[in-house]
């Protein structure tokens, strides 16, 4: 397998243009000709979805929920960067695409993530234009606020709810297109595979979540916006039914898979309360803001928080990482909260949980300065525990939130089978090992709005695509392989629910590839991985039918899945012997337990391919080149 | 943790055509500090050990944003909390040997699906006419280049919080949709970025609405009262001025 990535020459500032220059156009006349197949309708699916639309492509979108106004990128509450330099603050694009790759801790692609920044700035301009509604400054302008890992106020935020608002907007310019006709809308529709026809992507078998009919959709180009992996872990901050069955089927049918193992646990959710829990719920970092974050300094004090005096609480953020404090990193606060905890000073019922305290910005501030801040914040918090941040701090602890891993893309975000292009974060490409606060948004509708639009028709100028229709066998073949993996997991009949798999599944996955990892335990995963797998095919129990709506069979599939998938996590996992970003190897730390990553032997993305049933995957890599900024060992400090 | 036991009486109905009823099941052993959903969850893991088809409903985020999920309890959609989804909803609200009776989002407009499933894309299909300013990605001026007051965009951001859930359709005795189109309407018209087509949103809107089968307002305001996200029925207000105003005095269509 070719990993090309097709970076076009030049100095890093001219890439894209040149790109855009030199790329071959379809005739505005031409357009109306190409048929595209989007899966998905977040940020990504819904923007790319209407700006193909809007460009004259027949597009067909497609979702799981009940309207494509649902994809989880609604529940993103932080906000949205941008390199406008708003605040005067010594902000550029030049500065944007640094923090990013620095954030990333040097595993992404420089010429990807500078064009990141440089369409950051339109992102915001076209977005006011739909009408979504950021926040003000009393002037009238757009306001900023600073997040995780930034030392600029670079941030665009409508209230706790900016991915609601861009998802909104969205969503509304893709359903105008679908009143021009132009986009033609598939709720409730799951991709079940990928169909390739003479080495490119030209359909795909879908079910049909009411029916249950199993159908297939020919296509000159398929997008994948289908979201990240982070369910593989049962509890998460994605929503339930978030999922890699689309990405995985892909991979099968011969697109790589990057960097599995990098998944981002978000330092600030709601703790766990009890074993029935379906999901964690996350707290915007952005709390960090305004919130420090202690534990008692003797272990075991089980006193309430209000009762422990100033000398005996750890600020330990802001005493070990002085001059970001409270505001280092995702992975670092995250690490930081486990080995508190680890050290018996872990707070609430479970001894897993950190403080998160208001009560200084509340003196320095006042109480309703905070509320117009974080109103719905707090409010989510009480409605979640019955507790009031106000009156006593909040608790929180890690939860596995985004994967920076999905399908290799080049930088046409085109995978490694021709006319497969996938976005946002069902691809790896901008986030390297680690992703910034408030970068998500900022890449879903880069890649949607305005990469995709540009870098597609590049495609479909050069490659000679022929009629297809979906008679032709390898739709039949897909067909037959989706319906033939539904009998068969109606058929088992056993004595266990997807759900109880999929739970023991995610403890595996939390406890030997979670927020720390090591050879032993991630060899022992892949032992009790292999037990899961027969397990779940032996013993699981599916009621109801194929031929209506059956979630409990969605599940099962979804289930069935990520098993399959957490074994290329725990093989990329344990290829990477080096702590980088959100990935820390225990065997890689230095002399002060800090992350210690190994530039001279993995400095490359890591793409793994698929081999066939229970073959190992081969793994590719992809030398990461830089030539416009020197590496440095991150130091929050 | 407090543990409480429940009688649940909830909606099954196969599909469309079928005729549904009422069934009723113990709930077993819950902690307060479930959510709601997560009390179905382990009923429905009962019900499929035991051969029986889960209860269906919808839902995806659990962190009320996505407007996914939603049932009628007890006569209330999302049931008794004031701005809450069901999914946000804690059993610590509920007290040991309460009876429950959960039933879809019933609605002229929406058909059921199955079991606690509505259809709502009649919602989607009202935003399709005009719910957007009408421009293509790329050529938008600055973003600055227009100030808007904070007032302006928090009072726009107020109306534009709404969720689609269909709880305020679901609330109404004439089945209106009006105040998930008010709230669109107003978000839309309140930005100067809305007013290029604002006569024209608010006639094509409400036209889609009615032909849909959407009752009309009768100022009763249940919408108000059960929506998640307390989206104000001062929406509909400003939807009535919007309409008659492009109404009377618009030359468009």
């Amino acid at each position: 397998m070719q990993l090309d990535h097709r970076i076009p020459s030049g100095p890093l500032t001219e890439k894209w243009d040149r790109f855009r220059f030199e790329t071959k156009l379809i005739n505005p006349a031409n357009k109306r000709k190409f048929e595209i197949i989007v899966v998905g309708a977040g940020l990504a699916g819904a923007s790319a979805s209407a700006t193909l639309g809007e460009l004259g492509y027949n597009v067909k979108t497609f979702c799981i929920q009940d309207s494509p106004r649902r994809g989880h990128s609604i529940a993103a509450q932080g906000g949205i960067n941008a390199a406008k330099n708003c605040q005067n603050d010594g902000d550029s694009i030049w500065r944007l695409f640094y923090d990013t790759i620095k954030g990333g801790d040097f595993r992404a692609r420089e010429a990807n993530v500078y064009r990141l920044a440089q369409i950051s700035n339109q992102i915001i301009d076209q977005c006011v234009a739909q009408g979504v509604p950021f926040a003000r400054e009393y002037g009238g302008l757009l306001a900023n606020r600073s997040f995780g890992g930034a030392q600029v106020s670079r941030t665009f935020y409508a209230r706790g709810q900016t991915g609601q608002q861009l998802l909104l907007g969205a969503y509304s310019a893709m359903m105008r297109q679908v009143k021009t006709g132009k986009v033609t809308l598939h709720p409730r529709s799951e991709m079940m595979d990928l169909v390739v026809i003479n080495g490119q992507a030209r359909g795909i078998v879908t079910r049909n979540l009411i029916t249950g009919a199993i159908d297939s959709h020919a296509a000159d180009a398929v997008v994948l916006a289908t979201g990240g992996y982070g369910n593989a872990y049962y509890l998460s901050t994605n929503a339930m039914a978030s999922n890699v069955t689309a990405t995985w089927r892909a991979y099968k049918r011969g697109a790589a898979f990057a960097n599995p193992c990098f998944v981002q646990i978000h330092p600030t959710c709601i703790p766990v309360h009890g074993t029935y829990q379906s999901k964690l719920t996350l707290m915007s970092e952005s709390l960090r803001n305004d919130g420090r974050v202690w534990v008692p300094t003797r272990s075991g004090d089980k006193r309430p928080p209000t009762e422990i005096p100033e000398a005996e609480r750890d600020y330990y953020l802001e005493k070990k990482y002085p001059s970001f404090g409270n505001l280092v990193p995702r992975d670092v606060a995250s690490r930081n909260a486990k080995e508190q905890c680890d050290q018996g000073k872990g707070v609430g019922d479970t001894g897993l949980a950190v403080y998160l305290d208001f009560a200084d910005a509340i003196n320095r501030l006042g109480e309703a300065a905070i509320r117009q801040k974080y109103g719905n914040l707090f409010d989510m918090y009480e409605k979640i525990t019955g507790q009031d941040p106000v009156k006593e701090p909040m608790t929180i602890y890690p939860a596995v939130h985004y994967t920076m891993g999905g399908l290799w893309v080049d930088y046409h975000l085109m995978s490694t089978v021709p006319g497969l292009f996938v976005l946002g974060e069902a691809n790896f490409s901008d986030h390297g090992a680690n992703r910034l606060g408030a970068s998500a948004l900022m890449q879903g509708l880069a890649d949607g709005y305005f990469v995709l639009p540009a870098t597609i028709s590049s495609h479909f100028a050069k490659s000679a695509l022929v009629p297809i229709t979906t008679s032709h066998p390898a739709f039949t073949e897909a067909i037959d392989t989706t319906k033939g993996r539904i009998q068969r997991l109606l058929s088992i009949n056993g004595k266990r629910t997807p759900d109880d798999f999929h739970r023991e599944l995610g403890l595996l996955l939390w406890d030997h590839c979670g927020m720390a990892r090591n050879e032993a335990g991630l060899k022992l995963a892949l032992d009790r991985l292999s037990e899961l797998r027969e397990k779940f095919w032996h013993n699981l129990k599916v009621t109801g039918s194929g031929a209506d709506l059956n979630q409990t069979l969605e599940r099962a599939g979804r289930v069935a899945d990520f098993i399959e998938f957490a074994e290329v996590m725990i093989l990329d996992a344990l290829s990477r012997q080096e702590s980088c970003g959100c990935h820390f190897r225990e065997e890689s730390q230095t002399a002060e337990h800090e992350a210690k990553r190994i530039d001279d032997t993995y400095s490359h993305v890591s793409a793994w391919q698929y081999q066939g049933e229970d073959q190992t995957p081969t793994l590719h890599k992809e030398p990461l080149v830089f030539e416009n900024i020197q590496l440095s060992q991150r130091s929050y400090k | 943790m407090n543990i409480i036991h429940l009688t649940l009486k909830i909606w099954r109905q196969t599909g469309p055509e079928s005729k549904g009823s009422f069934k009723t099941y113990e709930s077993g052993p819950i902690t307060t500090a479930m959510s709601f959903l997560e009390m179905l969850d382990v009923l429905n893991e009962r019900l499929i050990l035991s051969g029986e088809e889960p209860v269906a409903f919808d839902h995806d985020c659990r962190e009320g944003i996505c407007g996914m999920c939603g049932s009628v309890i007890n006569g209330t959609p999302h049931g008794p909390e004031k701005k809450t989804t069901l999914c946000q909803l804690h059993m610590r609200h509920f007290k040991d040997g309460d009876t429950l009776v959960i039933e879809p989002f019933r609605s002229r407009a929406f058909k059921l699906v199955k079991d606690l499933i509505v259809d709502r894309s009649p919602f989607d299909a009202i935003i399709a006419e005009g719910g957007y300013v009408s421009v293509n990605t790329g050529g938008t001026p600055d973003a600055n280049a227009i100030p808007i007051p904070t007032f302006t965009a928090e009072q726009a951001l107020d109306a534009a919080e709404c969720i689609g859930c269909g709880a305020c359709v679901a609330a109404c005795p004439n089945g209106s949709a009006m105040l998930f189109v008010g709230a669109k309407i107003s978000h839309l018209a309140l930005l100067p970025q809305g007013q290029p087509e604002r006569s024209k949103r608010a006639l094509a809107m409400v036209k889609k609405m009615d032909e849909l089968g959407f009752g009309n307002c009768g100022n009763e305001k249940y919408c108000e009262k059960a929506c998640p996200k307390g989206i104000s029925i001062s929406n509909i207000a400003r939807l009535n001025r919007e309409f008659m105003k492009a109404a009377f005095c618009s030359v468009e269509e």
